[in-house]
């Protein structure tokens, strides 16, 4: 096998032992996402009062890019004000156009493991699914 | 015998030191040959066929009609006229749909599909069904992807019109006798269509013998390039079909408000044509007949039983389809516990080795067997038992990847 591989252990670890998959029934922000062409199926729940998110869960089913990335992704939300998250999603955007500086991956923490996604177009809606939910449920309801 | 330096004919392995290619069934390699060929045609012969005056012309017209007797020769087609030139299997599979199957088919007509339809021989059956009334049917196969002639005769009826199904389907390799059906639907008075896109660069094609109305297949899968695909239907059937595209080369004369249409096939290929694509195919089938299509499928069956061997014997993984090694036709759909298919194609690119993973364009049968996707090797007979060798062995690494203990 290869000496390096994508799936390094931030992944795998996020993907075998996730720290936000499960039910949140005090969410009061709910959104399903999909990746028709993969199968990829996530249902990310927020809970988010005076404008922080205090709480976050996802459930759903899906490949070990785009769990993770879910999963690191409200690792990351929760304690956070929605401008705060908006700041980070649009950093994330930028590492998965392969377009983010160095400093600005250190801000992304963990998903900064997602980083090589860019050179690898057919994975890159599994990694942002997650991210593309929480746009759609908090900045972007109509796309 | 095929060479032990067979994959040297194929210049993309040359430029790609140590890949392994499995995804064959997706497309084919290109031997030096073909690729040739179509430079050829561009640098010594190309003017636009079937209708300049001058010698130049002449030339193109001939290599582009050379190009459909090897094909006419290749599946023992009766004539040239019976010969259709298209894109690739959809397009001629959409051809069929448009030209004969919405001119035929009236409300409570039915047409019947197998639930191991490609996308590609099922949606325009959706449509076409759609837009006449017509009912679109189901047959289903068995556990092992075998389609039984109990199951096939019970799902026709006094109504069915057209029956339509794959040779050798693309996610489990198993075979369809399509004789057998052809011949069971023709005394229920319905037309036989067959998708060969995977039977034809695979095993000796002979369409008098197997007696279907359609067969439809691409060149890229069968080392030809892409863009140039091939409906084969029988002489009569043609005569009575509207033209699909209307326009240029497809005529005899035109008026203000109307036209003649030219003779068979030229009627049904609409504008100028791939002649650079036809001779490519040429090339391959003359590469194929250069080693004998006997001899690649006694080849591509000794690999078959080989990886057959090998992937059973990988913890963890779940092969689909046949429990015989022989019924895959070089064509394997696994899933590994707790690993998703799309994980292990990018862990096995990572090794150098190309395999495809989802839904292979067969959502309906993936449905049918309670999976959302697999991975899919699949063979040509350009590979060797050390490709398969390195499919096993990555197999085995890649739940060690993903951080499972065994």
């Amino acid at each position: 096998m290869a000496n390096k591989s994508f799936y390094n252990e931030i992944l795998t670890y996020h993907n075998m032992s996730p720290l936000h998959k499960h039910e949140l029934p005090e969410a009061n922000m709910v959104l399903e996402g999909v990746n028709p062409s993969c199968g990829d199926d996530i249902v990310l729940k927020l809970l988010v009062e005076d404008g922080v998110i205090k709480n976050g869960a996802f459930t759903g089913d899906g490949c070990a890019i785009s769990q993770a990335s879910c999963d690191i992704m409200i690792d990351m939300l929760i304690g956070k004000k929605a401008e705060e998250a908006k700041m980070l999603y649009d950093l994330f955007m930028k590492m998965i156009k392969g377009t983010v500086t160095d400093e600005e991956i250190d801000i992304l923490e963990e998903a900064g493991a997602l980083k090589d996604i860019s050179h690898m177009p057919a994975r890159v809606k599994c990694a942002v699914l997650g991210w593309r939910t929480l746009n759609e449920m908090l900045w972007d309801p109509e796309n | 015998m095929i060479r032990n330096d067979i994959k040297n004919d194929f210049p993309v392995f040359l430029n790609n030191s140590g890949i392994v290619y499995l995804d064959n069934s997706a497309t084919t390699q290109k031997p030096q040959s073909v690729i040739d060929a179509v430079s050829r045609y561009y640098e010594y012969d190309n003017a636009n066929p079937l209708r300049g005056l001058y010698s130049l012309s002449i030339r193109a017209t001939d290599d582009y009609e050379d190009a459909r007797e090897a094909v006419r020769q290749f599946i023992g087609a009766d004539s040239v006229k019976e010969i259709i030139f298209t894109r690739n299997t959809s397009e001629s599979l959409n051809l069929i749909s448009y030209s004969y199957a919405e001119n035929n088919l009236k409300e409570g007509d039915e047409v019947l599909v197998s639930i191991l339809e490609h996308h590609s021989d099922l949606l325009p059956w959706q449509r076409v069904t759609r837009k006449t009334g017509a009912k679109l049917r189901f047959v289903d196969c068995d556990e092992e992807g075998l389609i039984t002639e109990e199951a096939f005769k019970a799902a026709l009826t006094d109504r069915t019109k057209i029956v339509t199904m794959t040779h050798v389907s693309n996610v489990l390799g198993v075979k369809n006798d399509i004789k057998k059906f052809a011949e069971i639907a023709h005394e229920r008075g319905a037309v036989f269509v067959c998708d060969g896109a995977q039977s034809t660069p695979h095993m000796k094609i002979d369409v008098r013998d197997l007696d279907v109305d359609f067969f439809a297949f691409s060149g890229h899968k069968m080392l030809g390039p892409m863009g140039i695909g091939v409906l084969y239907a029988k002489e009569e059937i043609l005569e009575g079909m509207d033209p699909f595209l209307y326009g240029g080369e497809m005529i005899d004369c035109v008026t203000r408000l109307s036209a003649t249409y030219a003779e068979l096939p030229h009627k049904f290929e609409a504008g100028t044509v791939n002649a650079g694509g036809a001779c490519g195919l040429k090339a391959a089938i003359d590469y194929y007949n250069s080693i004998g299509i006997d001899n690649i499928e006694k080849r591509e069956l000794e690999l078959t039983e080989y990886a057959f061997g090998k992937l059973t014997a990988v913890p963890h993984l779940k092969l689909y389809g046949p429990a015989t090694a022989a019924e895959h036709h070089g064509i394997f759909s696994f899933t590994v516990e707790g690993v998703h298919p799309h994980d292990i194609a990018t862990i096995l690119d990572e090794s150098n080795i190309c395999i495809r993973a989802g839904h292979h364009c067969a959502q309906p049968l993936l449905k049918y067997m309670g999976v959302q996707s697999t991975a899919r090797a699949s063979i040509a007979f350009y590979n060797s038992e050390e490709d398969i060798d390195k499919l096993a062995a990555a197999l085995s690494e890649v739940r060690g990847m993903m951080g499972y203990g065994e």
